[in-house]
């Protein structure tokens, strides 16, 4: 029932995990939630937030943080300890989770190139979201190292510019958070 | 029932309902609703301080001496930013707070108004929690809603920002049944197996402490009862946080003393060597654990805390228990009894006999002196001449602070007032204050640095003002002596604007306020001066002229373990510490 927390003293490596938190949309609660990690040297690599549960005004803010399992724990407990937050999930810790995020690719290029550019969106099931003649903007859905490769495989054909929304999650299965 | 009244009105009508007798604060033109609902009542009284930090402090010293929320009420801007350090330690020493601040009106909130500033923007780190009042129907809610928040589970300072029009509109107030909220719900009941699993490791454990911290005072007295009775059932060692004094009698054989940087050697050789450390609503800060590392190293040690944060932060532990150490001390007493009621005198000889050994190193004795007063003499004898009294005492930062710790002896919860997390010079004259409002015909003592009383002096004033005879006990020993010991340790005597020049004449300086003046500079002549303090029915200055440049010791040096102590009889402090250890502080 109670693991010793040798191995989370032992073990020094860091690892990628993926937080969602539960959290009423009140005024000044991202800014809670930032000012927790900016205020404790935890780190964010990634973090999206939006309403969504509109009649009891909730929000889920999902948060990537690169940290060793005890600093881990630490931002877990930390976060939870915020008065307006319902819950937080390490959804890496618990499980196969479902990550995606969605990014807009500009791309500006004439003959060859365009028609290259087109074939690995295409490949990559990215759609034309806005198109002239020297240029498209694409709309990409998926994994981060998805979204991360033809990003770079754009590179050479005319990256103009990049937006992306960072990653959003969910666990699998049945149960809800 | 629901009543109309305007915003200000609620205000004063929530603290009523939350029994709130006191209130500690300082007007301007953003709060002038609140005042005015002021004036016209009188449930609650209000103080007014000589500058927020002031109300602050005053508000910690009310409630650590009572046990009760302590509310302050300051307008808008300076007076907001001027609470800061006072949120800031009540933060760290989890101290239950209402801070209600003036704001600028909702339509110009944002527009660099007069006397405007991000009030929940600068304290939203150093608060519990904080809200922004933006419509009066959110009142009533917010404002029991924060005294909810600032003392259920680990209490902390909570702040409600109220613009001025809200606090003139108009809108329903009633008294919300409370005692919950739908988020924040602090874990009380600690689980019941994991304490069963804690008395078999103390039924078995030969080299036992209990370390005990501020989260036993903040329970309640009860929980301080429980500690007597746990300490009793099974014969352990007691040693304690700086927080903590008091929750277990100094008078008692199992007491080791307070732990930690200035603790004694047998409390620090005790959690050293132990087989078995039992953590009771203390944190594992880096004033108690010293190396981390080297933080006793042989020992199982189980961790009682309200807080989960706080659970394997600092130093990894192998049973935590969460929960309020009230609830989990009693329930380890039942289950302790219904396994034994015999303490295990036997098992624990040896551990006692080691104890003893250290013991014998007298680890707080100090050259006495027939000349100049010692600054421990000068509390040994505060402590002698009061200790019959309804004594109460606070204190400011510095080694004065370690050595009230160390030579005034507490036996009861709730009567020790220092600034232990944040370490707030000027906390303790205030804080003062607070303790004798809250406690009229007690005997409140401020034991001071020159340098630190500096700080909040003016409250002197407010003293005056509402007949709170204080007594501040200044060791006046020319220097800011914890910085200078420093230096002397770290910096080669390079002793770097450490010194206090051009001090006031405190006697003067007392009699200007309209209070006593006492200095007292001859050993021969103390203990009739203190009486004297004692004996003066008005706030009392008292000068105490003590050695110069006299080191608090022992000391757990910074980047050292706990059984590297520096003990009184080491001539040279200044080779101690090594280059790792210089960056600490
Ligand atoms: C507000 C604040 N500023 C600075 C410090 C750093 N500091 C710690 S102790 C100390 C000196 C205190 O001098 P004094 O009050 O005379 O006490 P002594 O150590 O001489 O007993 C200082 C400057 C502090 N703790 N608080
Ligand atoms: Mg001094």
């Amino acid at each position: 029932m109670f693991k010793p927390s040798w191995d989370l003293e032992r073990n020094q490596l860091v690892e990628r995990h993926t937080l969602t938190v539960l959290v009423d949309n009140e005024p000044g609660v991202l800014a809670r939630v930032v000012g927790l990690f900016s205020a404790r040297g935890f780190n964010i690599d990634s973090l999206t937030v939006s309403e969504t549960e509109h009649d009891r005004h909730r929000s889920r803010i999902t948060i990537v943080t690169v940290a060793t399992p005890k600093v881990l724990l630490q931002i877990k407990l930390q976060l939870e300890r915020l008065v307006p937050v319902h819950r937080v999930h390490d959804l890496t810790a618990e499980g196969k989770a479902l990550e995606r995020e969605l990014a807009l690719v500009k791309v500006a290029g004439k003959g060859e190139n365009r028609v290259e550019t087109l074939r690995l969106a295409e490949a990559f099931r990215a759609n034309v979201v806005d198109a002239s003649i020297d240029s498209f903007v694409f709309e990409i859905t998926g994994r981060p190292n998805k979204v991360e490769q033809f990003i770079s495989l754009m590179q050479p054909l005319g990256l103009v510019e990049v937006v992306r929304t960072g990653l959003t999650a969910i666990s699998r299965g049945k149960e809800g958070m | 029932m629901a009543q109309q009244m305007t915003g200000a009105e609620m205000v004063i009508q929530a603290l009523v309902d939350q029994d709130v007798e006191h209130i500690f604060g300082y007007p301007g033109g953003a709060v002038l609703p609140i005042y005015d609902a002021i004036f016209q009542q009188d449930k609650v009284e209000h103080i007014l301080v000589r500058h927020e930090q002031g109300a602050t402090h005053m508000a910690e010293g009310y409630a650590r001496s009572t046990g009760k929320c302590g509310v302050v009420l300051v307008t808008s801007g300076p007076g907001a930013t001027n609470a800061v350090t006072g949120l800031a330690d009540a933060l760290l020493d989890s101290i239950p707070m209402v801070c209600i601040t003036g704001q600028v009106p909702t339509p110009l909130i944002g527009s660099d108004a007069f006397q405007e500033c991000d009030t929940v923007g600068i304290t939203r780190n150093c608060t519990k929690h904080n809200y922004l009042v933006k419509s009066v129907e959110d009142l009533p809610r917010v404002l029991h809603e924060a005294f909810y928040v600032a003392t259920s589970g680990r209490p902390g300072p909570v702040v409600i920002d109220i613009p001025k029009d809200v606090q003139f509109a108009l809108g329903s107030y009633a008294k919300p049944n409370n005692g919950s909220h739908p988020t924040y719900k602090p874990q009380t009941e600690g689980d019941l197996e994991a304490i069963k699993m804690a008395v078999d490791l103390m039924l078995k454990a030969e080299k036992p402490i209990l370390y005990t911290g501020g989260g036993v005072i903040n329970s309640g007295p009860e929980a301080s009862v429980e500690l007597r009775e746990i300490a009793e059932l099974t014969g352990f060692p007691v040693t304690s946080t700086l927080m903590g004094l008091g929750a277990f009698p100094a008078s008692s054989d199992q007491w080791l003393g307070m732990l930690g940087m200035h603790g004694t050697y047998e409390a620090n050789m005790a959690m050293h060597d132990c087989d078995l450390m039992i953590c009771v609503g203390a944190r594992f800060d880096d004033r108690i654990t010293g190396r981390i590392d080297g933080f006793s190293p042989n020992s199982k040690k189980i961790h009682i805390d309200i807080d989960p944060s706080s659970i394997n932060k600092n130093i990894a532990v192998d049973l935590p228990i969460v929960g309020d150490c009230g609830f989990v001390l009693e329930e380890m007493v039942r289950i302790w009894r219904s396994r034994t009621n015999q303490p295990r005198t036997e098992a624990l000889s040896g551990w006692w006999k080691q104890i003893g050994e250290w013991r014998d190193v007298k680890s707080l004795q100090y050259a006495k002196s027939e000349k100049v007063i010692k600054p421990q003499y000068a509390i040994e004898r505060l402590y002698e001449l009061t200790k019959e009294r309804d004594v109460y005492i606070t204190t400011e930062v510095g080694q004065h602070q370690m050595w009230a710790a160390q030579h005034f002896h507490f036996n009861e919860p709730n009567r020790w007032m220092t600034s232990g997390g944040l370490g707030t010079m000027g906390y303790g004259l205030p804080a003062a204050v607070g303790v004798q409002a809250a406690h009229r015909d007690a005997l409140v003592i401020d034991i001071a640095g020159e340098a630190s009383v500096q700080m909040t002096m003016q409250e002197m004033s407010t003293a005056v003002q509402y007949g709170l005879p204080i007594k501040v006990f200044i060791l006046n020993n020319e220097r800011m002596g914890m910085v200078r010991q420093w230096q002397e340790l770290l910096h080669g005597g390079r002793y770097s604007s450490s010194y206090s020049e051009s001090l006031p004449d405190f006697v003067k300086m007392a009699e200007a306020f309209g209070a006593h003046g006492i200095r007292c500079e001859d050993p021969a002549e103390l203990d009739d001066k203190i009486l004297e303090m004692i004996n003066s029915d008005k706030p009392v200055l008292f000068d105490c002229c003590v050695t110069k440049d006299e080191n608090c010791l022992p000391m757990i040096p910074s980047g050292k373990a706990h059984h590297e102590m520096i003990l009184p009889d080491t001539a040279d402090i200044g080779n101690i510490i090594d280059e790792k250890g210089k960056v600490l502080v």
